[in-house]
């Protein structure tokens, strides 16, 4: 083995050129997957920061009715804050929402929007609700970028805002844009209109009602209600991690090209040196090898593409990597379309597992398609392969 | 017939032709004993490699027995097979087959990287080797950057490095000059007497036969002639 493989670094190196154009395109294959991956990560944790931090602090309690996809049980998703959860928001962890659904009328045109009530004062989600404390003459409300710019509000501007109460009658009065934030939680952005929950509930004569509560922290409160379930982190960010797996799958189909691009040089240069060094197959077998063992020399030799690779990938794959994951990698299309959370750049991140892995994944698949042409030999003439008469 | 280290009884040796066969060798006896300096010598086509082949257990016998060193070729498995050569055998072909982007001193090592020689042996061993063929100022060299004589005196190094009981030599001069294949020669007929290495050559040069001690003429694939020189 050790003789087999001293050889195959000889020959390998001895073939110059060829086995450097192949392991440049085979290290690209690494660090490409590396990288690719490595935004994945990067990504799912930052959504998923960012969702835990914006929206859904340590897990909510949704309304048995509350369904953020379905816009008709929303009327009825409220229900009166229980004694239960009274103290936690008293402190401060437990954050009631109150939602409805709305109308504003920006520059005369009509948007549908969803109401928000949150508490001013809360230091749970990095919402800037402070900016709701501050008119008290007209209702405050502040907005995300992406409704600002679908509604073409600004700070200071006012707005018609238009609801149905909780008799069913419609009701209008002014809001003042307050503040407009930047988020990359679109669930907390697009088409929503956050105002003081005090106010809403007295807009929405829903007084002491709301449709979720946000909590800080799930070890310590868990209060038990049977209008409210628990909904943990792990279930909220569901519909984000199979998001992010669709698109895993997407992207992998771009790296599986590319590899099997790699991949087909190094079998061509597999059978391309099986048929052009028959000669040197057969004096193997003169001096004292069985064809098996020149399979694996071969094989070997093949295979070692993924080793240099992966060294010539590390010489300028490491700094790209360190930087990419420093300087992050900013998207080139408009993030806030995406319907999901994604910022406008992305930081990779790597973890040793991800590493190993695609080596592994990358040296298997070299090893097999070192392997498979250089079954032939085992099965050649040795006199004839001296001879270098093989077809 | 003691000390007879080949032994060849009715071989024969047919290859298939598309739908028939066509045979090589018909009907050889024949026995080598340790130390001969021998040769087939014939026009082309009469068999002379294929015979060689079989001996070096390269290629197996249609019909009949092959005796190299107590093991019968035709018996062999792959492993046994290549074990005999790696052990015993030194094979020299007419187109040297040298390792192209290995060192004259790699080269030469090779046959002792299969056996167990510890690193410090297998230096002692090939410069030896290449000294008997006075190349130990070219360790370094390439192959390419060799000249034909030089490159085939490598290959005898490498044939006679692990200092093997019988070397087979297939036209070992055909793509040398005069000078050259004298040269190369003298060599083996010098490692011939004072190791006691039988060669075994496949040859119609005239200047190789002029150095066998025993001639073995072959015509369409039968001994025509056997002769031996008494010293
Ligand atoms: N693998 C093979 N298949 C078919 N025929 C073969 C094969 N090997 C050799 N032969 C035939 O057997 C005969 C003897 O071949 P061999 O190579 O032994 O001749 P040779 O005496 O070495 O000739 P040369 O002096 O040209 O090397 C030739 O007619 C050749 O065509
Ligand atoms: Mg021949």
């Amino acid at each position: 083995m050790k003789t087999a493989i001293k050889l195959a670094y000889r020959n390998l190196i001895g073939a110059g050129l060829r086995t450097w154009l192949n392991v440049i395109v085979l290290s690209f294959s690494f660090v490409v997957i590396i990288w690719m991956k490595g935004i994945l990560v990067g990504w799912d944790r930052q959504a998923k920061s960012d969702m835990i931090s914006w929206e859904i602090g340590d897990g909510q309690y949704w309304h048995k009715t509350y369904d953020p996809f379905d816009q008709f049980t929303l009327q009825d998703a409220h229900a009166p804050i229980p004694p239960a959860f009274k103290a936690g928001i008293k402190n401060g962890d437990m954050l009631p929402v109150l939602i409805s659904q709305g109308t504003i009328y920006p520059e005369g045109r009509m948007q549908s929007v969803l109401i928000k009530g949150i508490d001013p004062g809360q230091d749970i989600l990095n919402l800037p609700t402070q900016k709701l404390d501050t008119t008290p003459d007209i209702i405050p409300a502040i907005i995300g970028t992406t409704m600002a710019r679908t509604s073409r509000l600004k700070v200071g501007d006012h707005v018609t805002l238009r609801w149905r109460d909780a008799n069913g009658t419609f009701d209008a009065t002014e809001i003042c844009i307050t503040n407009i934030f930047k988020t990359n939680v679109p669930t907390v952005d697009v088409s929503q209109v956050w105002i003081p929950l005090e106010t809403m509930q007295s807009m929405l004569l829903m007084p002491d009602e709301a449709t979720l509560f946000t909590i800080r922290d799930s070890e310590t409160t868990q209060p038990a209600s049977e209008n409210y379930k628990f909904m943990p982190v792990k279930t909220l960010v569901a519909d984000l991690e199979s998001m992010i797996k669709t698109k895993s799958v997407g992207q992998s189909i771009f790296y599986v090209v590319l590899l099997l691009l790699a991949l087909l040089a190094i079998f061509d240069t597999q059978v391309l040196s099986i048929f052009r060094r028959q000669k040197e197959i057969g004096t193997y077998v003169a001096l004292g090898y069985t064809q098996k063992q020149v399979v694996w020399l071969f094989t070997i030799e093949g295979a070692m593409h993924a080793i240099l690779a992966a060294v010539v990938g590390a010489i300028y794959g490491i700094p790209f990597l360190i930087w990419q994951a420093k300087t992050g990698w900013a998207l080139p299309v408009e993030t806030s379309d995406y319907g999901f959370a994604i910022a406008e750049t992305l930081y990779p991140v790597y973890s040793v597992g991800l590493v190993i892995s695609t080596m592994l994944i990358v040296m298997l698949a070299t090893a097999i398609v070192s392997y498979w042409p250089s079954r032939r030999i085992a099965k050649m003439n040795p006199t004839e392969a001296l001879r270098g008469k093989l077809q | 017939m003691d000390h007879s280290i080949i032994q060849i009884e009715k071989l024969t040796k047919s290859f298939p032709m598309g739908k028939s066969k066509f045979t090589a060798l018909y009907g050889i006896d024949l026995s080598f004993g340790e130390g001969e300096f021998a040769g087939f010598i014939g026009p082309s086509g009469s068999g002379k490699t294929t015979l060689l082949n079989i001996i070096g257990s390269l290629d197996v016998p249609t019909t009949g027995n092959v005796l190299v060193l107590g093991n019968s070729v035709g018996e062999l498995t792959a492993k046994q097979a290549a074990r005999l050569r790696k052990e015993s055998l030194g094979f020299i072909f007419q187109s040297y087959n040298l390792l192209a982007v290995h060192t004259v001193f790699e080269n030469v090592e090779f046959p002792l990287l299969l056996l167990k020689y510890s690193t410090s042996e297998r230096r002692n061993m090939v410069m030896d080797a290449l000294a008997w063929v006075g190349l130990t100022d070219k360790v370094k060299s390439k192959p390419p950057q060799l000249s034909g004589g030089e490159c085939q005196r490598v290959a005898i190094a490498r044939a006679m490095v692990k200092r093997p009981s019988l070397v087979l030599a297939d036209e070992p001069t055909a793509n040398l000059d005069a000078a050259n294949s004298h040269n190369i020669l003298q060599t083996m007929v010098k490692l011939n007497r004072d190791l006691k290495t039988t060669f075994l050559f496949a040859t119609h040069d005239e200047k190789v036969i002029g150095y066998l001690r025993r001639k073995v003429y072959l015509l369409d694939g039968k001994i025509d002639k056997d002769e031996v020189l008494s010293n």
